[in-house]
């Protein structure tokens, strides 16, 4: 058996507590060819240079089929057979940058005073007050479905202006669609083979529901983004039905699975690190470095799979052939000792910290305003108000899903909630 | 005690007991005395400034200060470090003498140092003509203060502002008019605005840009004079090609002039584009040796660069004046071979006409431009510019997230043109003259200059040139 | 408060206008433009808006400036 690469390892599911390890091997090639072509990209410098080169694309489309194994030919075929048209993570300018201006309108505001997203403080401050109340008689909790889960989602739909009361079917088919997408050895096992055509259903539910919501409000205008979005004036061109529909679904899905991660990692990390939880009570203001520097630690995208090289890029003395996939590890970049000092220490203060938690260049996180202050609010209040937290089992178990990685459970026991 | 302990007490000594005058209470000024304190120097700090005010940000003035959204006074710029300086604000450095070690204030008074920062600056060039310069409603931007008058002005509602210049300032302060609604008139005696920093290519779309918002700009027009009104208030301007333009507010936006004066009889190399310096920051005297005492930043300084050719390059820019001072300050309170240099890619920015400019190198260095991404109808590019096969320097509009691509490729001494992008390319990717003026032809001057290879500049040494705009 | 932006390094990537849109601006799509010296009471947005920068691009002045008042 031919040995596992470095970033074979990190895939595995049995390291997907921790593959920093593996990262840390991985960079001792910045840019590295895996057995199928790809090339994975895991030193912080070479990632930055590419995330601003203009010879790598995003759309998935170009991606030589030539270099894909059977794994991702398949998976190249299942996007076929569910047809979504590329949204802003997966298209170049000049789309991308007309589309994303035009979201951009409709997700914060008006250009002059895009106060939407920071308006929505107070309603933050509400649903996490309240998701702290309701854990008063309790002596343990899950910190995933419990907090980290139900505040993003409340967010995410109201902005949009999707049903909450549709959340357990889009959330079942959200979760069966990422469970089924593995980028590492075992997405030829047969246990994920056997959750391909479930994630497809998923996709294919998600998808049906959204163009179902879009129609709906295309007769009858409603609160939220994506009425708006249809009922867009036009003024900054126009975007077709189809791109709407697949960032609709972006948004839908984007708007909060990257958050429950984030939020359920910070308190996992906290509890780990007793001095930096211990300062943080101590120096509440830290919070706002502080989510900063959890992005770094624990980074809610791992990495990202749609780039290619439109022509040959030669970085750090590697050759990327044109057409090569290219996956810039973020949560590796993040922990590179030649960026950051001591990348495996937390540390709240952490001068200069200018991690790739919501990557850079012009496919930086579109919602990361409205993360950072969910997360601010979430970790700021849980640290405040809940009284001796205790990890129950550590390290917790994980969801399957390699690029958004996060606990399944955190299991905490607690002695009260304060008010 | 061995060589290197000898040098290193005497780091100690002059980082304890030293004296440090900085002359010039601005960026440079501040982020040098800063610095200093950064490096452990814990002997005395004097700053002398001939504004009043303590150290405050340019940019903002000719663009949010002058719109009247934020107060002129709003502009102070923040303390990074604690300072324990003697500010003497308000007061002018007029005499340098190096054989005593002495700085000479406008009210007569001589401050001693051991080490010097020459921070100056430069100042806004004037109109000409001392009379009509003394009408009212004649302005020049540079200070706090002329920001505010200026702000007054256009609050005030004229019928007509004419900018004379349209450099960047001059083009700013027209999309402020515009922004404001006051009809502006241009007049640029080049053949299109920031052609001096840009070219002509650039130039040609900073033109249609000025002209879609509503600016009537003049080009190859030049101001031959102003006239005022019984009560002293200008009222309109003769141009060379013989019209009139009723206006009654004026900006002479004409480039600025180095604050080297006060250097005269110092024995340093100094002269109209500034004073000579090595990429160390230290100051070259009159036959280009470099001094062991007097230290230059910001936009007075001018040092040879190694990637255009060692020429020296003088950089009105933001941070320059910050990395410049940060070097110079270094390198103050050290030794050889503790010395750093000052291996800065220039770069600059300009919001206009809601326009996002930026630029990395020195465009000016480069014959040939090439457009590399985006589309210059829509106003939202990238362009590089060449010179001998090599990338040398690039500018975007609205593309600001690409610049940094841009500027590791002229870092390297990439080929020129650089390869296509896998997208959005522009119509037409072939490599064009770029049409910079020959130099010599009278237009705004850029605020990057290659000024050749003499660290003396014996010429503008002993020969100061009229330069009218 | 005195605050600057080094819009050298400044992308346009407008986090600190969508966190604190009364002291950052955009002019079009990517000018930024700022109020230097926010009122105090703004401290905890510019914090938010310097914190989220992904250029880090933005720099506020000490909290406990003593010596603020030049000679």
């Amino acid at each position: 058996m031919v040995e596992e690469t470095p970033w074979q390892q990190a895939l595995r599911y049995a390291n997907r507590a921790n593959p920093y390890p593996f990262y840390a091997e991985l960079r001792k090639t910045p840019v590295a060819r895996q057995p199928d072509g790809t090339y994975v990209v895991s030193t912080y410098r070479e990632i930055v240079a590419l995330l601003h080169d203009p010879r790598v694309s995003s759309d998935i489309r170009k991606i030589r089929q030539a270099t894909t194994t059977d794994a991702e030919q398949e998976a190249g075929a299942s996007e076929d057979v569910i047809s979504l048209e590329p949204n802003i993570i997966t298209s170049d300018p000049p789309e991308h940058d007309h589309d994303r201006r035009l979201m951009t309108r409709h997700f914060y505001g008006p250009q002059d005073a895009p106060h939407q997203i920071s308006d929505l403080e107070p309603e933050i401050g509400r649903v996490v007050a309240g998701l702290l109340d309701a854990m008063r008689d309790q002596t343990r909790i899950d910190v995933v479905d419990e907090f980290a889960y139900p505040l993003p989602v409340t967010l995410i739909s109201k902005i949009l202006g999707v049903p909450l009361k549709d959340e357990p079917r889009f959330h079942a088919w959200i979760e069966t669609a990422l469970n089924a997408l593995d980028f590492g050895p075992e997405a030829i096992s047969e246990e994920l083979q056997s959750q391909l055509e479930g994630g497809r259903q998923g996709v294919r539910e998600l998808k049906r529901f959204i163009a179902e919501l879009l129609d709906t409000y295309a007769k009858q205008p409603g609160p939220g983004m994506l009425s708006a979005m249809v009922h867009d004036d036009g003024r900054e061109g126009h975007m077709s039905e189809g791109v709407l529909l697949s960032n609709a679904l972006l948004l839908l899905f984007a708007g909060h699975e990257t958050t429950v991660n984030l939020i359920a990692h910070s308190v996992l990390t906290l509890l780990r690190h007793p001095d930096a939880l211990q300062k943080l009570r101590r120096r509440p203001e830290l919070i706002v470095p502080g989510v900063e520097e959890l992005l770094r630690y624990e980074s809610s995208v791992q990495f990202w799979h749609t780039r290619s090289a439109v022509e040959d890029i030669e970085i750090a003395g590697t050759l990327i052939p044109q057409g090569s996939p290219i996956f810039l590890v973020y949560g590796s970049g993040n922990r590179d000792p030649e960026r950051f000092a001591n990348p495996d220490e937390l540390d709240l203060e952490r001068p200069d910290n200018q991690h790739l938690g919501f990557s850079q260049g012009i496919h930086f996180c579109f919602g990361a305003p409205l993360a950072r202050l969910e997360v601010q609010a979430a970790v700021g209040e849980f640290v405040r108000r809940v009284e001796n937290p205790r990890l129950v089992v550590d390290p917790p178990p994980y969801r399957h899903n390699q690029i958004f990685r996060g606990p399944r459970h955190v299991l905490v026991d607690i002695d009260g909630i304060r008010d | 005690m061995t060589l290197s302990a000898t040098l290193a007490e005497l780091v100690r000594d002059f980082k304890a007991n030293g004296r440090i005058v900085i002359v010039g209470a601005s960026l440079a000024g501040l982020r040098a005395a800063e610095a200093l304190r950064g490096e452990g120097f814990a002997g005395s700090l004097t700053i002398i400034g001939d504004e009043p005010y303590e150290p405050y940000d340019r940019p903002p003035l000719s663009k949010q200060v002058l719109k009247g959204w934020v107060q002129a006074d709003h502009t102070q710029l923040p303390r990074f470090q604690e300072l324990d300086a003697d500010w003497r604000l308000g007061l002018a450095a007029v005499g340098l003498d190096r054989a005593t070690r002495q700085v000479r204030l406008a009210n007569g008074e001589q401050v001693p140092y051991d080490r010097l920062l020459i921070a100056t600056g430069t100042r806004a060039r004037q109109w000409p003509n001392p009379a009509e310069a003394a009408l009212e409603g004649v302005y020049s931007i540079r200070s706090r203060d002329d920001a505010e008058r200026l702000q007054q002005a256009l609050m005030a509602g004229p019928s007509r502002v004419l900018v004379i210049g349209a450099g960047f300032i001059g083009s700013e302060v027209a999309s402020v008019c515009r922004d404001l609604d006051i009809p502006v008139t241009v007049t640029e005696r080049g053949p299109a605005p920031l052609i001096g920093a840009l070219g002509g290519v650039i130039g040609e779309i900073a033109a249609e840009m000025q002209r879609d918002h509503g600016v009537d700009l003049r080009c190859r027009v030049g101001v031959s004079s102003l006239e005022g009104d019984a009560g002293g208030h200008v009222r309109r301007a003769r141009l060379s090609d013989g019209t009139t333009i009723e206006a009654d507010v004026v900006l002479a936006s004409l480039g600025s002039v180095r604050n080297v004066e006060w250097l005269e009889g110092s024995g340093l190399a100094a002269g109209f584009w500034g004073v000579g310096c090595d990429a160390g920051g230290r100051a070259f005297d009159i036959n280009g040796v470099t001094t062991d005492t007097v230290y230059v930043a910001g936009d007075v300084a001018r040092a040879p660069h190694v990637l255009y050719e060692y020429q020296f390059l003088a950089m009105e820019h933001w941070d320059n004046a910050v990395f410049g001072a940060e070097v110079a300050a270094h390198n103050m309170v050290n030794l050889e071979p503790g010395y750093r240099p000052h291996l800065l890619l220039p770069g600059f920015w300009s919001g206009q006409f809601g326009v996002n400019i930026k630029s990395v190198g020195v465009p000016p260095f480069g014959d040939e431009i090439v457009f590399t991404q985006g589309s210059i109808k829509e106003r939202r590019f990238a362009a590089a510019y060449g010179r001998r096969g090599r990338i040398v320097a690039a500018v975007t509009f609205d593309h600001g997230k690409w610049l940094q691509y841009y500027a590791e490729l002229i870092e390297r001494s990439a080929p020129f043109p650089p390869p296509p992008p896998g997208w959005d390319r522009p119509d037409v990717m072939k490599p064009i003259p770029a049409e910079f003026p020959e130099p010599g032809v009278p237009t705004a001057i850029p605020d990057v200059v290659l000024t050749g290879h003499d660290p003396n500049e014996r010429r503008a040494e002993f020969r100061p040139r009229d330069r009218p705009s | 408060m005195h605050i600057v932006v080094d819009l050298n390094r400044c992308q346009g990537y407008a986090q600190c206008v969508f966190l604190a849109h009364q002291i950052f601006r955009l002019s079009g799509d990517e000018a930024l433009t700022y109020e230097p010296n926010p009122d105090d009471a703004r401290r905890l947005q510019v914090q938010r808006a310097a914190a989220a920068c992904p250029v880090q691009a933005i720099m506020i002045d000490r909290q406990d400036d003593a010596e603020r008042g030049a000679a």
